[in-house]
């Protein structure tokens, strides 16, 4: 028999668990499937650990629920599927905008609009990435396994409070609603980032004001003396607005810049049998895993083949994918879209080999018997 | 090297995904990988439902049942929806209540009142799932018997723990009759 706190635990259930592990005291959500165990397991042990967990009247309500709850200091998030993602574009926009930390989980569903709601789908790669207007940057992380749902939520919610940005967490659906092993580590093994408080007087407290060395300015919690103006227009230090263009300019690149200049504290992702390979494979989430089935299969016919997986999905993991692009004579980009990452891996990579793209649209989770015909049928 | 994919399918309500997590959960206590999934949707209600299980000694990429290794059928539905996604060679457990003789040669079947056992022999229909499971372990010998009467302990509401005890017991003997064509490596 194995460790007490190895579990058959399924995705949504681990998102949930790795949210209370970072510190999630606040939920509000308006379910959705295939997001819904997230708010209903959210909704069941929030209470028990003097957390609160409402459901909202909609998602727009809930986004900005979650915004709200974060400006007092508590660890907060919200979950959804592609038509609820949709309507919470305006509170992401706020929350980069604001600078507040949270959690956006999205278990994607086929699109567009209502779409196919039981059925597997990564039509939102882009969305993630400029649903929201303006010019900004994002932060998007995609995991592959019941496990590390666990631990990327647990990430989700530490480069939100360190970079206090929202952090949207894209799940599968087939991920999401299937359960495998997990082993749930003691708390003491598990980083938790905080967001920084201020330590002067309210009364010297400017909001938006960046200390020496630090990337983001301290964030006063609502309820604790601080008081200040949050808007998503664009302010100065203080948090009141103006129209300033050099304050604008200064503001807006700021924003891009906290996230586009750390990328190597951000950027994860995972090398599967590539040591050697002379053709990749790019693929993420639950495509990734059909991935590496093909990969192995390849390899038994001698096909030198590896896997690159972007666990952090934005910003891109530009750098790897250009040194991989410059040892492999091709890179096909398989997902369950047609096309999406394929532009941002074929910009990057184009100039250095081959690259194309495999994609899928009809609601199943792509076999690895699609991907090796593919990849055959490719070099014949 | 154990790598076995199972299908429970019948109706609605018969408890099957129960059935497949208990049955994962067990795997996970004897150490095996595992991966579980379901039906959704409309399909999950009331018209053919179906619980997927993959245990194996090796990291489980791909998550999905293609062709399985076993598969459960209650229901006459169930049986017509995914008789022919039986692997060649194949096992099919039939419950006696489906008036279907298969006219697949390549796989072995076990026809067994599984349906009967439970609501006539128990008294409970709803313990149906989990006599199949019993079925299932002393057919293949995928899970051990304790893991999986720990599993069901764990699983099963409060105060059922000794008919569901009984159920599993119910299980065994419904392949304890048919002794000879058993097979699987003990676990």
């Amino acid at each position: 028999m194995p460790k007490s706190n190895v579990k058959l635990m399924q995705g949504n259930e681990a998102c949930v668990e790795g949210a209370i592990v970072a510190g999630m005291e606040f939920f509000a959500g308006y379910p959705i499937t295939p997001s819904t165990e997230i708010a209903e397991l959210s909704a069941a042990k929030l209470p028990k650990i003097g957390g609160k967990f409402i459901q909202m009247e909609d998602e727009i309500a809930s986004i900005s629920a979650t915004i709200g709850a974060s400006l007092t200091g508590k660890k907060s998030m919200t979950a959804t599927s592609g038509p609820g993602f949709s309507l919470k574009q305006e509170g992401i926009g706020y929350a980069i905008m604001a600078e507040i930390p949270c959690v956006i989980v999205n278990v994607q569903r086929g699109g567009p609009s209502t779409g196919l709601p039981t059925a597997p789908a990564q039509g939102d790669i882009m969305q993630a990435r400029w649903g929201t207007h303006g010019e900004h940057s994002i932060i998007a992380l995609y995991p592959s396994t019941v496990k590390e749902i666990f631990y990327t939520t647990i990430k989700a919610f530490n480069l939100s409070e360190k970079y206090r940005t929202p952090v949207i967490l894209l799940m599968d659906e087939v991920i999401g609603h299937m359960r495998e092993k997990i082993e749930i580590p003691n708390k003491d093994e598990i980083e938790i980032y905080n967001r920084k408080e201020p330590t002067q007087a309210p009364s010297d407290y400017k909001p938006y004001e960046i200390k020496n060395g630090d990337i983001v300015p301290e964030m006063a919690s609502f309820g604790k003396g601080y008081r200040y103006h949050v808007t998503g227009l664009v302010h100065d230090e203080t948090g009141f607005p103006t129209s300033d263009h050099e304050v604008a300019e200064k503001l807006i690149t700021r924003l891009v810049n906290k996230i586009e200049a750390n990328k190597d504290d951000i950027v994860e992702y995972e090398e599967y049998r590539l040591e050697d390979a002379d053709e990749a494979i790019i693929a993420y989430g639950a495509t990734a895993r059909s991935a590496k089935s093909a990969i192995d299969t390849l390899r038994e016919e001698g096909r030198k083949i590896g896997l690159f997986r972007p666990i952090t999905i934005w910003p891109v993991a530009e750098k790897q994918i250009e040194e991989l692009a410059k040892r492999v004579r091709s890179i096909t980009v398989v997902e369950m879209n047609l096309g999406q990452y394929f532009e941002v891996i074929d910009r990057i990579a184009g100039k250095h080999t081959k690259v194309v793209k495999y994609g899928r649209v009809n609601g199943e989770l792509i076999n690895p018997k699609e991907i090796i015909a593919f990849i055959n049928n490719r070099r014949g | 090297m154990v790598h076995h994919e199972l299908r429970l399918s019948g109706s609605g309500g018969q408890g099957l995904i129960l059935a497949g997590i208990i049955l994962a959960e067990a795997a996970l206590y004897d150490g095996k990988n595992v991966v579980q999934s379901q039906s959704y949707g409309p399909e999950a209600r009331g018209g053919a439902s179906r619980s997927e299980v993959i245990i194996s000694d090796n990291i489980i990429n791909y998550p999905k049942v293609g062709k399985c290794d076993l598969l459960l059928a209650l229901t006459e539905s169930a049986y017509d929806k995914y008789i022919d996604s039986l692997k060649d060679g194949g096992t099919l457990i039939l419950d006696t209540t489906v008036n279907k003789v298969p006219e697949r040669k390549d796989i072995k079947v076990y026809t067994i009142p599984i349906l009967d056992t439970a609501s006539k022999k128990l008294g409970k229909a709803m313990v149906a799932n989990i006599i199949a499971l019993g079925s299932i372990q002393r057919l293949t010998n995928l899970v051990s018997k304790e893991a999986l009467a720990k599993a069901v302990l764990n699983r099963v509401p409060r105060g059922t723990e000794e008919l569901n005890k009984k159920a599993l017991e119910e299980g065994f003997n419904l392949i304890n009759n048919q002794k000879d064509r058993l097979y699987g490596e003990v676990c």
